[in-house]
């Protein structure tokens, strides 16, 4: 009774395997892992940035709710898309495995004897012809060859199949790279001024995140001064023409600093780590003192840069006085004002930089819990006493202080990645085209040829239905006869 | 020359290469227009179908000078790719006006190649229109001024990449009317035999086994576009693979025809399902194409358009 369940079991295991490695199963796989990528290029992914997922929500709250149970933005993370190419792989498994011993097997093998009757064949012929000739010729071009007193049978083209089953493995070995990539990699986001360092520690990034299995200490001690900042633009279009940041690079607090460069196509790496460029805009240098005079706030404040030419918002806070004070903030590099609209930046350079403020006087509401973007001012428990524009130098006072824009200086948003996945995965990437091309473009075929007295008799057999064994065996027959 | 005259130049070559297409359409329209013969004389001449009803003997003059003009055309359209690319003194595949005018080049010069090894000239009518309709569009709404690149484009990668996406695009595209091609002629013989210019065309079997050809040959250099963009999102961006929506369309694509080949060559399809898939799978290019650089959001949208 045991066995019988146990063998019901093992049955039933056997005949589900079948059902994944079937060919069928794999082709209806590979087109639901194409139709499973669909919705994620329609619908915002949080891994390509909150922001217009927040957008998706506030716009149809409902409809993003629902979407949002069934994993709509988060499409390559989701159980059913993993699901999807997990069955694909396995599926992929079991049908290269099996392939691979038979590739194994049958390069130690001699190729099948000839078939009695060549006549049945395909591109049968006839012609008068030497048999040791034959052999000679197949062999010199570096077919494999069997060969009896009356008949040769010779096969070329191994290598078709060896391409097909490189590129299958190739793509798990892509798999593995991009599993050991998300697993012990990071990926994280600073924002430097320029004059400013950055030390490669968690509590310095912006936002960063890691793998499951990623340890701090692959963080490589490295610290990164900016030292400046170049970026050109084309005066007609706007559009930039080059970024070019900087840097003093030292590999520990007691290495001496290198000069490097950093661009937006060429990091800086260190072994698997690499900090990227990613974006700039410019931060105002203020300084904000109380009613008394005293500075309660002094520094560099990154703006987010909201178009092309760098029109740039975000917000001045200085929680360290009674009241609290903070500054509704706007950065135009190149101002651009016309009578009754708001103002705008008209260049990217800073060719005649304004800062706007709007004051605000209350309570920042910093110290209730509730984690507060840098960028934006939670004006509820605030009065708003003021607007001005300033020029570089310029100081707006008001009652319960002033604010002064001191000059700006640019930041850049340094990208710090690590994937220690990523040469595998390129590896897999390499051998899967070469893959690919020797299955594609490589003719498997075998040759017949028959001794019939001084006749000889040929025909072939071209797998897959390749093209070209008929010119071939044509050209053979007129080299022999 | 400065670079405002190169650009005026590379425009003059895809206008002058447009007016030599149009003249290759009406020449592929009157070749296939002539080689029907009037009922009468189909009826007096003997032979088999084929030959009572077409008559290539007066065609053939007008199908040499249509190849001519495609030949010329595609010249002209060379000579507007190159001189655009002097113009702004880099490879001219910054945006979708030049994706364009390059694809059409690239789709042209398949035509051209495929039509040495095969009789493709029945062929040349669809791939006129189909050249006129994407100059067209690329130049009345694509059309964006000769400009330098920004930094994110500038890498050898532009190179290697966006060249090998835009062959692979031109070869899947000449692949999708082939096996439109096949379906249309297909549904014709369903219905009971082929109109005598349809005879003209080559059987069913030819068109099939072109197609499967075409992408065989291609998918290796698609995959390569895909694994080079995935080494210069690398570089430029910080990751190889994100699932921008250009890359996802390009990841479909890719097992579109993966599934394809698949289909073909270890399931054995042929015929209708085949050209179906094909299709499917071109469209997803197509679509890639069109919607993501339009309506999409993402890394690949530069510069407007």
């Amino acid at each position: 009774m045991m066995s019988e369940i146990q063998l019901g079991f093992v049955g039933s295991a056997r005949y589900l395997w079948r059902q994944l490695t079937s060919m069928r199963t794999a082709l209806i796989l590979l087109l639901l892992t194409g139709l499973a990528a669909i919705p994620g290029s329609l619908i915002p992914q949080r891994t390509n940035g909150p922001i217009p997922v927040q957008d998706y929500f506030q716009a149809n709250p409902g409809l993003a709710k629902f979407l949002d149970q069934l994993w709509m933005f988060d499409v390559y993370g989701s159980p059913w898309f993993s699901s999807i190419y997990i069955l694909l792989f396995i599926s992929l498994i079991g049908c290269v495995i099996p392939r691979v011993i038979e590739h194994a097997k049958t390069l130690f093998k001699e190729p099948p004897a000839a078939p009695s009757k060549l006549e049945k064949m395909e591109y049968f012929q006839q012609f008068p012809g030497d048999f040791t000739a034959a052999q000679n010729y197949l062999k010199e071009k570096r077919f494999r060859i069997r060969q009896e007193s009356d008949w040769i049978s010779a096969e070329k083209g191994y290598l078709r199949e060896f391409g097909n089953v490189l590129f299958h493995l190739s793509l798990i070995l892509i798999l593995i790279g991009v599993s050991i990539g998300s697993l012990f990699g990071m990926k994280g986001d600073s924002i430097v001024n320029i004059g400013e360092r950055f030390t490669n520690i968690p509590t310095n990034y912006d936002s960063i995140t890691y793998g499951k299995l990623f340890s701090d200490k692959s963080l490589p001690p490295f610290i990164i001064k900016a030292d400046n900042f170049v970026a050109k633009y084309n005066p007609v279009t706007n559009m930039p023409e080059d970024y070019t940041l900087y840097v003093s690079v030292a590999d520990g607090i007691d290495s001496k600093p290198i000069k490097k460069i950093i661009k937006v196509n060429s990091p800086l790496d260190f072994g698997s780590t690499s900090v990227y460029l990613q974006a700039n805009g410019y931060s105002p240098l203020v300084t904000v003192r109380d009613a008394n005079e005293k500075i309660v706030f002094q520094g560099a404040v990154p703006l987010l840069p909201q178009d092309a030419n760098l029109s740039s918002i975000g917000a001045i806070k200085a929680p360290d006085t009674k009241p609290q004070l903070g500054f509704v903030t706007s950065f135009f590099p190149t101002v651009q004002e016309v009578e009754g609209q708001p103002a705008t930046s008209s260049y990217p350079e800073a060719l005649d930089p304004r800062l706007f403020i709007g004051t605000y006087v209350g309570d920042l509401q910093i110290d209730n819990g509730i984690p507060q973007s840098v960028y934006r001012l939670n004006t509820e428990k605030m009065v708003e006493v003021g607007l001005e524009s300033l020029k570089v130098g310029e100081t707006y006072k008001f009652d319960d202080g002033s604010l002064t824009f001191e000059g700006y200086v640019p930041w850049v948003n340094l990208n710090i990645v690590r994937d220690p996945g990523k040469s595998i995965s390129l590896i897999g990437g390499i051998l899967a085209i070469l893959g690919l091309l020797a299955s594609l473009f490589t003719r498997h075929r075998r040759i017949w040829i028959r001794r019939n007295g001084k006749t000889l008799e040929i025909a072939g057999l071209a797998k897959n239905a390749a093209p070209g064994l008929q010119n071939e065996i044509a050209k053979i027959v007129k080299e022999l006869s | 020359m400065n670079a405002k005259n190169w650009a005026y130049l590379s425009n003059y070559f895809v206008y002058s290469s447009m007016v030599v297409y149009t003249l290759a359409f009406f020449a592929h329209a009157y070749e296939t227009a002539m080689s029907v013969r009037n009922p009468e004389a189909a009826e007096k001449s003997e032979g088999n179908l084929l030959t009572k009803t077409l008559d290539f003997t007066k065609t053939e003059k007008i199908a040499r000078i249509a190849t001519s003009m495609m030949i010329l055309g595609t010249v002209l359209l060379f000579g507007g790719v190159v001189a655009r690319g002097i113009s702004a003194s880099r490879v001219p595949w910054s945006n979708m006006y030049e994706f364009s005018i390059t694809g059409a080049l690239a789709f042209c010069v398949a035509y051209l190649l495929t039509l040495r090894k095969y009789d493709l000239r029945w062929l040349g009518l669809p791939i006129s229109i189909v050249v006129l309709l994407i100059l067209g569009t690329a130049i009345t709404v694509l059309y964006r001024p000769s400009a330098p690149l920004v930094p994110a484009l500038k890498s050898t990668w532009l190179v290697i990449h966006v060249s090998a996406a835009i062959i692979s695009g031109g070869v899947f595209f000449l692949a999708n009317v082939i096996s439109g091609m096949y379906l249309w002629l297909d549904s014709i013989e369903k219905r009971g035999g082929r109109n005598p210019w349809a005879k003209r065309l080559p059987d069913l079997e030819t068109l099939d086994q072109l197609a499967y050809r075409l992408v065989a040959f291609v998918f290796p250099l698609w995959t390569f576009a895909v694994i080079a963009g995935a080494i210069w999102a690398e570089h430029a961006w910080g990751r190889y693979w994100g699932w921008d929506p250009k890359e996802t369309w390009a990841f479909i694509t890719w097992v579109a025809y993966a599934a394809y080949l698949h289909a073909r060559v270890t399931v054995g399809w042929k015929g209708r399902r085949a050209a179906w898939l094909c299709l499917f799978a071109g469209s997803t290019f197509i679509f890639n194409y069109v919607y993501v650089n339009v309506w999409g959001t993402g890394k690949h949208t530069y510069s407007g358009l």
